[in-house]
């Protein structure tokens, strides 16, 4: 009972919060309504008890990308873009278009409800979240783990020279 | 089932985010709000990864949402670099202002 409480708490923040994200007039009202998304999801892994990924999504999405995001919105001057018409030409080909893929994704997952039923899974009891998230990424996915360390070492170089003023 | 919220839940919802992110992307003007529909794009496969590691008591789906949300951040670094760039050399943030290419 509870559960389905804060699940429907939860999922009401993020859709909410996704909508008004991607009508808000302002970037900077989007980025602001993008965060409460972000923190009813890290709200959603906490209550699915994924508390180590909960505390990554808070430090690293709301506290480190949405900071990026609203320094750039004040880099970049946005005040003639809010001004203007905030949706292309070809917005009811998109609505078209992202109906469709939902319309597809809701009858295959309509269709294949049936198999979304796990008997062999024992919930409940596994280690402490961290540990068994550590154990996975440095056991399981060590080479993967490397991959993208070096990955956002490249992305860290790329962004820096992205920005800067000659090159 | 743990909790007492069937996994198709999970899964709608998902869905759902998924969709708004895809009319963010396809349908805005502004290049900094295509970005953040990438985000949502994004948190929606998390949720689905999430969902399904706590369903099947496995920890790989958490493993690999951290994954994704170091690929989130590398992309966040470089698109918004790149929209940086963009605006010091054609002065806009408009999608369909970029029509270099087009002719």
């Amino acid at each position: 009972m509870l559960d389905q409480f804060f699940f429907y708490i939860f999922a009401s923040v993020i859709l909410l919060g996704g909508l008004l994200t991607i009508t808000r007039r302002s970037a900077v009202h989007s980025a602001i309504f993008l965060i409460a998304t972000l923190l009813g999801i890290a709200g959603l892994f906490l209550h699915l008890q994924a508390e180590f990924l909960a505390g990554v999504q808070v430090i690293l999405y709301v506290g480190g990308i949405m900071v990026l995001f609203l320094f750039v919105i004040m880099l970049v001057n946005l005040d003639q873009a809010a001004r203007q018409r905030q949706f292309n030409r070809q917005w009811w080909l998109a609505l078209l278009a992202a109906a469709a893929v939902c319309g597809e994704a809701l009858y295959g997952l309509y269709r294949g409800r049936g198999a979304f039923t796990f008997p062999g899974a024992v919930p409940g009891n596994m280690p402490p979240n961290t540990q068994a998230v550590g154990n996975a990424l440095y056991q399981n996915y060590m080479l993967p783990f490397e991959v993208a360390s070096i990955m956002l070492l490249v992305a860290m170089v790329g962004a820096v020279v992205m920005a800067k003023k000659r090159l | 089932m743990p909790g007492n919220v069937p996994i198709t839940h999970y899964l709608f919802l998902s869905t759902a985010l998924f969709t708004l992110g895809v009319i963010g992307v396809l349908a805005r003007r502004n290049i900094v709000i295509i970005l953040m529909s990438i985000e949502l794009i994004l948190n929606a496969v998390n949720i689905n990864l999430v969902a399904f590691s706590r369903h099947l008591a496995s920890v790989s789906g958490q493993a690999f949402a951290v994954f994704i949300i170091a690929d989130a951040a590398a992309e966040a670094a470089v698109g918004l670099g790149i929209i940086i760039a963009m605006f010091r050399n054609r002065g806009t943030i408009q999608a369909d202002e970029l029509d270099l290419l087009k002719w």
